[in-house]
């Protein structure tokens, strides 16, 4: 804690959990996604669903979606500015009594008809947990470089990527593995301290049987 | 490298170093953070900015929130204190303006700076901007006395809490008419134990507070509770600045603060379940709004 987390962020009203982490929660929908989706359908569970339109939490995911930040005075004209954009969205209040109460499951469909699926949970003060991605369940903050790298779960695999990581001089401040099921899908998430380069990730993606990596710069 | 364990601490610290707070705690900062003065210096001026900005476009705003809850009533405030109107002194009229009208700005989606929450935005910038404008201060004090205000808020953040949903409305408008109280004090020329009384004596009036917004909204009663926040705030750095000292030590009300938080049922922690927000008025809101 420092004194910018008590006297800060600054950020666009009214309320840090379901206003300044929506907006986060939607940026990292956008980075996983590879850019701004072509439609999205926006799952709101527990206190999100309660209360999303007084809080703009609607406004504030697809400001998110959009690439804004959490201080961004266009987030109360998300939604025009979605339409313009030619992104089309959906909310629906769903129960899931297993989330956390401020949890948005956000499904995206890029213009090809890929779809991701990023589900976040604001805990407090705007900041925020993944929880899923697609169908694994992960855990990150955000609050480091991110790398996300699915993989098929075989021997090897982290080695190798890990040894690319060590190449370049980046130093790995946590790293977790998940997977489906044994010799399912998987998936790395590795936070790392230093900047992360799009051509590393290139090397990343060339490494035998690891699929598309994503990368997803700090959020705070 | 200070811990943040303790607002004594704090003050000793300061006294024993011939400093105020907010150049210890600046200090300190730039040292734990790996970062020069400066840029901590200019980062804090910089929320000072939006923090007048905000206050400025509240003052003259006429819209409502999304709700219709709230909006407009720092206008009425300030119409009232402009036309010569003022019950209580300009100070503190022009205080509860400004407070209402930058808790009216984040409750309409715009920017704010959380201090320490986006509840209870509006508190500790109309203290301090009423102060400096009402006495010609100078922006790099207030700037500095902004530092105070976040090495006190930063251990009751450890030792109690600043969220409405673990302590009540004490810990979100509590904390900031404490937090403001002190730097008020120091930007008046108070010493540093006379910002640990003032810390104290705020908090000690609002011990209890429960967080009961209607329709789990951050609209009522929160905007006023940003108004009596404010005036809490200055009360208490009144009484401080008077040589008034609280009987119970700074870091025992903050204790005492955890403990109520505790004990708190959660109907009153954010839940919308209980208060104000139970009353027949706040049901038949949350319907309308909801529906």
């Amino acid at each position: 804690m420092n004194v910018f987390d008590i006297i800060g962020p600054i950020m666009v009203g009214p309320s840090s959990s379901h206003t300044a982490g929506a907006v986060r929660i939607g940026k990292i929908a956008r980075a996983v996604a590879g850019g701004q989706p072509a439609a999205v359908t926006i799952e709101l569970y527990g206190s999100f669903a309660q209360t999303y339109k007084g809080h703009g939490t609607d406004k504030a995911i697809i400001a998110g979606l959009l690439g804004m930040a959490p201080d961004d005075e266009r987030i109360k004209d998300s939604l025009e500015l979605a339409r313009e954009l030619g992104m089309a969205f959906k909310f629906k209040k769903s129960h899931n009594k297993e989330v956390h109460p401020n949890t948005a499951l956000i499904s995206a469909v890029d213009q090809t008809g890929k779809k991701t699926i990023v589900q976040g949970s604001s805990v407090g003060g705007g900041r925020i947990v993944v929880n899923r991605i697609n169908e694994i369940n992960v855990k990150f903050n955000g609050e480091y470089y991110t790398l996300l790298v699915p993989h098929n779960d075989t021997p090897g695999m982290i080695a190798a990527v890990t040894n690319l990581l060590a190449d370049q001089g980046i130093n790995i401040a946590e790293m977790n593995v998940y997977r489906s099921h044994r010799g399912g899908e998987a998936m790395m998430v590795i936070e790392t301290d230093q900047a992360v380069k799009g051509e590393l990730v290139s090397l990343i993606e060339a490494v035998n049987k690891v699929k598309k990596a994503v990368l997803i710069k700090p959020i705070y | 490298m200070i811990s943040y364990d303790s607002i004594q601490e704090l003050v000793d610290k300061a006294k024993k170093k011939g400093k105020m707070i907010s150049e210890l705690v600046l200090e300190d900062q730039a040292r734990q953070m790996e970062q020069p003065q400066e840029e901590l210096f200019e980062q804090m001026r910089a929320s000072l900015q939006v923090m007048a900005d905000a206050a400025a476009k509240g003052l003259t705003a006429v819209s409502k929130s999304a709700s219709g809850l709230s909006g407009g009533d720092a206008n009425k405030m300030r119409q009232s204190v402009d036309a010569g109107r003022s019950l209580s002194g300009k100070v503190l009229s022009e205080t509860l303006a400004k407070a209402l009208a930058i808790a009216e700005v984040n409750a309409c989606m715009g920017r704010i700076v959380a201090a320490p929450t986006a509840g209870s935005c509006g508190i500790i910038p109309a203290v301090l901007l009423t102060l400096q404008e009402e006495n010609d201060l100078s922006e790099e004090r207030v700037v500095m006395s902004l530092f105070t205000a976040a090495g006190l808020g930063m251990v009751i953040a450890r030792k109690a809490s600043i969220s409405g949903a673990e302590g009540g409305c004490q810990a979100e408008c509590g904390s900031a008419a404490a937090m403001a109280a002190a730097a008020a004090v120091e930007l008046m020329g108070g010493s540093p134990q006379m910002c640990a009384h003032a810390c104290a004596m705020a908090l000690k009036s609002v011990l209890g507070l429960v967080c009961d917004p209607v329709a789990g909204l951050v609209e009522v009663p929160c905007v006023k509770r940003n108004a009596s926040g404010a005036a809490n705030a200055l009360i208490a750095a009144e009484m401080a600045l008077a040589g008034i000292e609280s009987t119970i030590p700074v870091d025992e009300v903050i204790g005492a603060m955890k403990a109520i938080g505790d004990a708190m049922p959660k109907s009153l922690k954010e839940t919308a379940e209980g208060g104000l927000a139970d009353t027949p008025t706040a049901k038949k809101i949350a319907r309308d709004i909801l529906r």
